[in-house]
């Protein structure tokens, strides 16, 4: 207890001075009083977060896993369920291998309509937009190759200008109604009517074809996969989602 | 202010028989052709954008500028000048004006005025509303059927968005990088400037007099432009060649601000190098940085940002092209290392 | 060294010795992440919580920490509250904790904390301790909230999302980037400068060194 160095100062400081060092020490510590204070106090910290962490860990992962459902069934819409699978050894499956961390795997979405049949897939991709990653969750039909909605899940795109990609609702609202892919971007009005086409947003390009080309190449990725085949008649995994 | 006698280090150029003031005056009388062709292009908008933003400059130079006769020398006018040629014709005045008092009090006054600032003003004061309203100055409004119609909404009020109509036309720079089939317009339509763009951004050949002109009478440094011309040509060549990019080097020189960059904005006295060694370097760097951004960048146009990127780097070239150092054949250059 | 009073513990941090305007410290949350009020507000409540927690920790438990691991040992106390305050915030305010980012993580090193824990609550009790740290917290977050409502009114036209302009406003979209953040604070120093130095020339006392 070096009480000598500890002494009250009930003084203050200009912060703007340097702090001036302690008195002189008279006797040193031992190294090992250093290690067991800081051991001792890491211990209770470890402990304090721990216990904290407790408390919030459910909360937060109930938010994340809600964030995650709700942005899956507003791009397929009309699903009844989906499950997660994970892309493992190049090939769909439900499980990951034992022992492995679920982050370290790629994944989809199935979603099922109400007689059980695979009606889209919902796939998130992220890629680097104007400011900083642009990560998008799609929906898309398998059978059908047309989308069937779209949301920004993560942008830092240009306020006023590239987020228009999620705040202008003229802009999203094409993905939701059902064009055909690969999609295209056209400027407004120079269309030519084709089924596959989107019209970027002016002043917003760059962000805009973004997101097109995430999900192209998110499309031209994955459909080799998914053309394999999707296992069927899912096992209820703990990965199931049910609509609420 | 005819100092032969006293030894001025920041601005080299100045020389005993000439004034800043005549100087000054003698680039804003270069300008008149360029000045009367954005009249003639985008009419009486492009009177009223120059005006808005001349009057920013001058007025905050008036109120903030460290000697009382800051305001004759002309440097606040060219300042004004060159600023409202880098913008669109439909753009709001006040924004203009806004412009141009951010560039002369953050570009230049708060360094201590003429001559001692770092990054040329009107670029600064183009760098601030490029950041603050982005849409604003890349919207180029559709050519208006008569010549004395409004270009767009000038008359936007203060804080309040342009209201503009759908139909904006795009700038040749624009068009090619992020058109739907991209064309590449023709070089001769880009030379005389029937094409889109910002007020001065449209003849390069008037630009081109202008800068002839001044470089005869001395008053720039003719190895600024070319360094800048030569480098951008030579490597949007090489990528061009190379199928790396799709700009066909002349249309590089010839498009978007260059020609008003390299004759005016690169060349300010006091923002560019002083050996002409520096200057190769310095055009070097725009000329690079230029087709860097305009090929990959996520802009239309780089010349702004090239320049300004530059001019932080002018005491370290000065520094590295110091002639006593070790140039044995640059000895006539001794006066000006400084 | 002067004497100070437990009032004038509390009042030095809020204006005299304003760790943003003043001491230049935190001025890293203080420039990104004060686009919006509600940011700033967030970011001062996650600073406050931390300062005061660790504040009390600091100067209660003075004379069981060696004067050798010091640095350390404060660092593991904000560290500790910094992680609580991350997580509090991500079950609490999740979309706050989304718009902060990685800077909740960074109090940690705000150089503020860390100051204030050197400088006072190693050297006093408890009560004076709290009162510093309360009083360095107001004035974190009265100058992150002064920030952020300058960059909110011109980058977006609102104050605490309240639109004050109306639709047609054109948003100062700079105002909301990083390079905002620069220019608000070098704005809000050049004010500051100015009037202090009219205030020097008024009174013209050598007596106004020292606060």
């Amino acid at each position: 207890m070096n009480e000598e160095i500890m002494k009250e100062d009930t003084g203050t400081h200009d912060p703007s001075l340097p702090e001036s060092p302690e008195t002189p020490l008279k006797e040193t510590v031992s190294t090992f009083r250093l290690v067991a204070t800081l051991a001792v106090a890491g211990a209770l910290a470890g402990l304090l977060i721990v216990l904290v962490n407790q408390h919030t860990k459910p909360i937060i992962d109930k938010y994340k896993a809600e964030q995650l459902k709700i942005a899956v069934y507003e791009v397929l819409p009309g699903v009844e369920r989906y499950s997660t699978y994970y892309l493992v050894n190049d090939r769909l499956s439900l499980n990951i291998p034992e022992g492995n961390k679920d982050s370290d795997y790629r994944r989809i979405y199935v979603g099922y309509d109400i007689l059980d049949e695979v009606s889209g897939i919902a796939i998130s991709r992220g890629e680097s937009g104007f400011q900083d990653v642009v990560q998008i969750i799609f929906g898309f039909n398998p059978t059908t190759g047309k989308l069937s909605g779209m949301k920004v899940l993560d942008s830092k795109e240009t306020p006023g200008l590239g987020d228009k990609i999620f705040k202008d609702m003229a802009f999203v609202k094409q993905f939701f109604a059902g064009p055909e892919t690969p999609l295209i971007g056209v400027k407004i009005g120079a269309g030519k009517g084709k089924p596959n086409e989107i019209d970027t947003i002016t002043g917003a390009t760059i962000s805009s074809k973004v997101v097109i080309d995430i999900i192209n190449h998110a499309l031209e990725e994955w459909r080799p996969v998914i053309d394999r085949g999707i296992p069927k008649a899912p096992v209820v995994s703990k990965f199931e989602e049910t609509k609420q | 202010m005819t100092d032969s006698s006293v030894k001025i280090t920041a601005s080299p150029h100045v020389r005993s028989a000439e004034s800043t003031i005549k100087i000054m005056w003698s680039v804003v009388i270069s300008l008149i052709p360029v000045v009367a062709a954005s009249i003639y292009f985008f009419g009486p908008s492009a009177i009223l954008v120059l005006l808005a933003s001349i009057a920013g400059c001058l007025l905050t130079e008036r109120l903030f500028g460290s000697t009382p006769g800051s305001l004759a020398d002309g440097s606040a006018m060219i300042t004004g000048l060159l600023l409202g040629l880098t913008l669109p014709p439909g753009f709001p005045l006040w924004m203009a004006f806004l412009g141009g008092g951010f560039g002369m009090a953050f570009g230049k006054i708060i360094f201590g005025g003429l001559g001692q600032n770092v990054f040329n003003p009107a670029l600064v004061g183009r760098a601030f509303l490029q950041a603050a309203f982005p849409v604003a100055i890349t919207t180029w409004p559709a050519k208006t059927q008569h010549w004395w119609a409004l270009q767009g909404d000038n008359f936007a009020l203060p804080f309040m968005s342009p209201v503009v109509d759908a139909t904006s036309s795009a700038t040749p720079l624009g068009n090619l990088k992020f058109g739907d089939d991209p064309v590449v317009t023709p070089v001769i339509d880009l030379f005389l400037g029937t094409t889109g763009g910002s007020l001065g951004e449209t003849s390069a050949l008037l630009i081109l007099l202008g800068g002839i002109y001044l470089a005869w009478r001395g008053h720039l440094n003719w190895h600024i432009p070319l360094s800048i011309f030569v480098s951008t040509f030579v490597i949007s060549g090489l990528f061009f060649a190379l199928g790396i990019s799709q700009f066909p080097p002349l249309f590089m020189l010839f498009s978007g601000g260059m020609m008003l960059g390299a004759f005016y904005m690169a060349t300010d006295m006091v923002t560019s190098p002083i050996t002409n060694k520096g200057c190769w370097l310095f055009g070097f760097g725009i000329g690079f940085l230029v087709v860097i951004i305009r090929v990959w960048g996520g802009l239309p146009e780089g010349v702004m940002y090239s320049i300004l990127l530059m001019n932080a780097l002018v005491p370290f070239i000065n520094r590295a092209t110091q002639p006593r150092l070790f140039g044995t054949s640059r000895k006539k250059k001794k006066e000006a290392g400084s | 060294m002067r004497k100070t009073t437990p009032s004038q513990d509390f009042i030095r941090g809020i204006w005299n010795e304003n760790p943003v305007l003043i001491q230049m410290l935190g001025l890293c949350p203080a420039l990104a992440v004060t686009n919006s009020v509600k940011n700033a507000l967030a970011m001062s409540a996650a600073t406050f919580f931390v300062i005061c927690c660790s504040s009390v920790l600091v100067s209660s438990c003075k004379r069981f920490i060696p004067n050798e691991v010091r640095i350390s040992a404060y660092i593991l106390v904000i560290a500790t509250f910094v992680t609580l305050a991350d997580m509090l915030l991500q079950a609490y305010a999740p979309v706050q904790h989304k718009e902060l980012g990685a800077f909740i993580a960074l109090i940690v090193v705000n150089c503020m904390i860390l100051g204030r824990q050197e400088a006072f609550s190693a050297k006093n009790n408890v009560y004076r301790s709290l009162l510093d740290a309360i009083g360095t917290g107001i004035g974190f977050t009265i100058a992150l909230v002064m920030m952020g409502g300058f960059r909110e009114i011109l980058g977006t036209g609102s104050f605490l999302e309240y639109s004050l302009f109306g639709a047609n406003f054109e948003p100062w979209v700079i105002m909301v980037l990083p390079a905002g953040g620069f220019l608000t604070l070098g704005f809000i120093l050049l004010a500051m400068g100015f009037v202090e130095q009219r205030k020097k020339t008024k009174t013209t006392l050598t007596a106004e060194q020292s606060p």
